[in-house]
Order: structure tokens, then sequence, then C-alpha cells
């Protein structure tokens, strides 16, 4: 997921900087848009690496009863979902996943702020997920 | 809606005769919709029809009658009328409502609604309470005057009095200031009151019964089956008196009209102000098992101080093998217990600050939407046992309900 993440930003940015890079060169001179291209090359850097962090973290496990998703480097969440009490799954695509032929995979509970949700899944992966997750939900269903 | 209408023309010269019309169309409204309501009570369903362009026949069955209210607003009292409200595990919207009944009515036909709801004949009385705990008006009174809310409004009113003396065109506009706001604040401590004026809770066969009102009375059924976490509140301005305020959190659709949803928000105190020792003993009626006392060692360590210093001295968390209980809160002690047979999820949540300091903090969620069980700032190891250990704990519990299918 993040080489999709990473590649659009790309796209993005190097257009942007390039054309910064030609504003500034027309309006103040060789050195400023040099210093512009420059800091704009190193956000770009930056933000490509913590996207490259922020979805190498994202890790789930299926376990007996219970969902893990772990995410996050410097904020880490940790959820558990019992599978009990899950109440639907669902499969998504937004425009840059389905280029990608990339889905993510959210649980929902009766409770608003359970968050838990795998992105990036290749889809045949999460597919499969979501049919064993919905056939292990109902098999341990619990009422509220 | 008349007074909107007058508002509007109010430029020009308003003929008499639109109010009129406005007074008669709204009255010939309630009367079509009176007229066209059917309801009836056959073959242990209620069946209610409305509608005049679109029919609408809703049938509601009552084994899975979870509740039946009997709410009187002020003309209603008046007239000795009242509105039944029927609600039905999964099916919580406003058709349900058989509006303005006799009393006697209402109170007959709640009576066959849970006779029929437990498989009873449709004759059998209603069964008498037992009332455990009431409140008095002027005890309400006191404690919605002892808010916050309220207080702030008093020193500003001071302030401004002493700033007039001293200066008087700006005490003047800042008491012009204030008139607005103390006026809202008034109205909704007033409307606070009369929400849970001389409440009243009694133990019946089906649950808890719980009325109060002033102007409105309702009297309502406690679905304790749908009980999601109960939360005890120590507000600072109370202390002195010792009065402590419980309430719960219990799982309703989410679509809810206005009316309800007024309800929902004074429904919740269970004990809107009371000694603690009973706030303790219903807590222990409500979750069998469950203490509100803190056992040591369940305070949040030192090193907390520095993430959340004004919350230090509440912090505290512990759990056993049914429930889970948190306490937060700055200036108001809130402690919240949640029984592990409704959790639903389990977050454990650490920042970079946090990691430093080796703590972790545990979100317990429910399916309630007002108050979640959080264990702030507990130390890193402790908070990695809990997520290991309480999604088994709460299993156990779950299955420890089952059998008993909860809607």
């Amino acid at each position: 997921m993040w080489r999709a993440r990473l590649l659009l930003l790309v796209i993005v940015a190097v257009p942007a900087v390039v054309v910064v890079a030609v504003v500034a060169a027309v309006a103040g001179g060789a050195v400023p848009a040099l210093a512009t291209a420059v800091v704009l090359l190193v956000t770009t850097a930056f933000v490509g690496a913590a996207l490259h962090g922020r979805y190498r973290s994202w890790r789930y496990a299926e376990r007996d009863e219970d969902l893990l998703i772990q995410r996050g480097l410097m904020f880490r969440r940790l959820s558990v979902v019992p599978y009990g009490r899950m109440q639907f799954v669902d499969v998504t695509a937004g425009p840059v996943e389905r280029v990608f032929r990339l889905a993510t995979v959210q649980l929902h509970t009766a409770a608003a702020a359970t968050d838990a949700r795998v992105p990036g899944l290749d889809r045949a992966e999460a597919e499969r997920l979501r049919d064993r997750l919905a056939s292990l939900g109902e098999a341990r269903a619990a009422g509220l | 809606m008349v007074v909107g209408l007058r508002q509007v023309g109010s430029h020009g010269r308003q003929p008499l005769w639109i109010d009129g019309a406005a007074v008669g169309f709204a009255l010939l409204a309630g009367l079509i919709s009176w007229l066209v309501t059917r309801w009836r009570i056959h073959n242990g369903e209620l069946q209610v029809e409305t509608g005049l362009l679109r029919r609408q026949s809703v049938r509601l069955p009552l084994t899975r009658l979870q509740a039946v209210d009997v709410v009187r607003p002020l003309l209603g009292r008046v007239l000795g009328l009242a509105e039944v409200r029927v609600v039905v595990a999964g099916h919580g919207s406003s058709r349900t409502r058989l509006a303005y009944l006799s009393d006697e009515r209402a109170d007959s036909v709640r009576a066959q609604l849970l006779a029929l709801a437990h498989g009873l004949d449709a004759t059998t009385p209603t069964a008498p309470e037992r009332p455990i705990v009431t409140v008095s008006g002027s005890r309400i009174v006191a404690a919605a005057l002892l808010s916050t809310p309220v207080l702030l409004v008093l020193l500003a009113v001071v302030a401004a009095i002493a700033v007039t003396v001293v200066e008087p065109r700006a005490g003047f506009a800042a008491l012009g200031v204030l008139g607005p706001v103390a006026l809202t604040i008034g109205l909704g401590v007033a409307r606070h009151i009369g929400a849970e004026w001389e409440f009243a809770l009694a133990e019946s066969p089906d649950g808890l019964r719980l009325r109060a009102g002033l102007l409105q009375t309702r009297a309502e059924t406690i679905p304790l089956a749908r009980l999601q976490a109960v939360r005890v509140l120590e507000p600072l301005l109370w202390r002195p008196l010792g009065w402590v305020r419980l309430e719960i959190d219990i799982a309703r659709r989410r679509d809810h009209d206005r009316a309800e949803h007024e309800s929902t928000t004074t429904t919740r105190a269970l004990l809107p102000v009371g000694p603690p020792d009973l706030a303790h003993w219903l807590v222990k009626r409500l979750l069998p098992g469950a203490t509100v006392d803190q056992p040591a060692h369940s305070r949040a360590p030192l090193r907390a101080f520095l993430r959340a210093p004004l919350m230090h001295h509440h912090l505290a968390a512990w759990h056993d093998t049914r429930y889970v209980a948190c306490v937060t809160g700055r200036l108001r002690r809130a402690t919240v217990v949640v029984p592990l047979a409704k959790a639903q999820s389990f977050r454990w949540v650490q920042g970079p600050v946090l990691r430093r300091l080796r703590l972790a903090t545990v979100h317990v969620d429910t399916a309630g939407r007002h108050f979640p069980g959080t264990a702030l700032l507990r130390p890193a190891d402790e908070a990695a046992a809990w997520v290991t250990d309480l999604p088994v704990l709460a299993r156990a519990a779950r299955r420890g309900v089952d059998g008993i299918h909860q809607l």
C-alpha cells in the first residue's frame, strides 16, 4: 500500500516542484529557484518516509477468538476485536487502491469507537479475510 | 408555527385571518393524524396504522417488548390525557407512540401490554412496585443550582454589579451581555429541574421503574438487559454535601427524534443526587458483584503526573473477572464501571511521550454513546497484561450470560 501512496505522492510532487522552481526562477533568479526546489524535494522525501513507515507498521493477526490489529510508529495502537462482537465486515477500495488492485477491510461492532481497519490488502486476500471473519463472527455471535 | 408566521408577516399589517388560518391548519393536521391512527392489540402483537396519504402499518411482537412508558405532558396533565410509548427490541422509532389516551386507559393498556409480553392473560393487573429510591424536589433544585455554569453566571453577575458601582456605563454594558447568557443557563437549569423533579425509583417484576417530572411527568422502565456502562459522578461543588450522581448508559437505536433525545439525556441518571452509599448500593443492584471502592495499587503511577497533572490525583483503574472500572476527571471525579460481558472491543494506545514514560492507555469500547471506559496512563506492562487478559475474561463473561438471547 505504501508503494501506491508513494507513487501517487511522487506523481503529484515532481510536477509541482518543477512548476514552483520555474516560477521562482522567473520571479527571482536562479538561486531562489534552487533553494525552493531543494526545500520541496526534502519535504517530499520526508513525507515519503513517513508514509513508508506508516504502512509498513500496519499488521493484523487472526487469533482463535479475536482479531488483533496493530498500527503506527509514533502513536502505536493495538485493537482487539472479539469475533463474537463483530456486526459486519466491509471491503472497500478507493480510487488509488482500485488502480493497484488493493482493498481495505473494516470491521464494525456496536461501538462507534472501534477502529479496526486494514488498508492496502491484496484484493483476493481482503475477500478471504472478510469471508473468514464473517463466518467466525456468525459462529460466535453474542447479543447486545 | 403560529408564532413563526406572525413574525414573518410583521413587516406589513398582518390580516387576522392568516393567524386564524395557521391555527386552524395546525388543529386540522392534529385532528387528521388522530383520526387516521388506528391501533389494536391482536394475536400477541401491537398493530399500529398511521398516515393519511401514505399508510404505514407497524406490527410489534410483544414478546420482544422491552419497555412501556407513560408520559404525561403538561397540557395532557391538565386535560387528563397521557401518551403510551412502547419500546421494542430493535425498533425504537417514533411510530410506536399511542398518543393521548385518557389516564386510566393508558394505565390499563400498559398493564395489558406487559401481561401479554410476559405470556400471562391480558387481564392480569400490573404487579405492585416496591419503591427503593426517592429524591425530593428541594434536593434536586439544590443540586441543579450547585453546578458550574450557575456558579460562573452568579460570579459574573456579581462582578458586573461591582463594575457598575464603579463605572456605570461599562457595568450596564456587561450586564446587558450577561442577561441573555444568564437566561439561557437559567432555562437549562429549569428544564433539568423539571425533568427530574420528585425522582422516584421502584423495583417491579419487569425491572426498574423510574418516575420523575414537574410539568411533564414520565414513568419509564429501565431495560437493564441493555445496560452498557454505569458512571458515578462526584462534582467538586457537591463534595462538601457528600452528594454523588449515578448515570447509566443504555444502547439505543441511532435514529431517534427530538423528544426522545431530550428524555435520553435526563433518563441517564438513575440517582440524580444522593449519598454515596445509596449510589454504591444501586451499582451493586445493577451490576451484581461490582465494587466502586478503589482497591490498593489501582491508582496511576507517579510518572503519570508529567502527562496529566490536573487529573493525576483521580486516575485509577482496576478490573476483576466480570467488570472493569476506570476513574478519571479533573475537578469532577467520574468512576465508570463497564461489565466485561458488554465490552465490544479493546484498544491500547501509546504515543511517543507515553512510551518514554513507560505508560499506555487502554480503552474499553461499549455500545453506549456517552461514557466509554478509559483506563488512562497505566504502567506499560500492566496495560499489556490487560490487553491480553481482558478479551479472554470478556469471552468467559459473555458465555456466562449466553443462553439468554439478549436483544
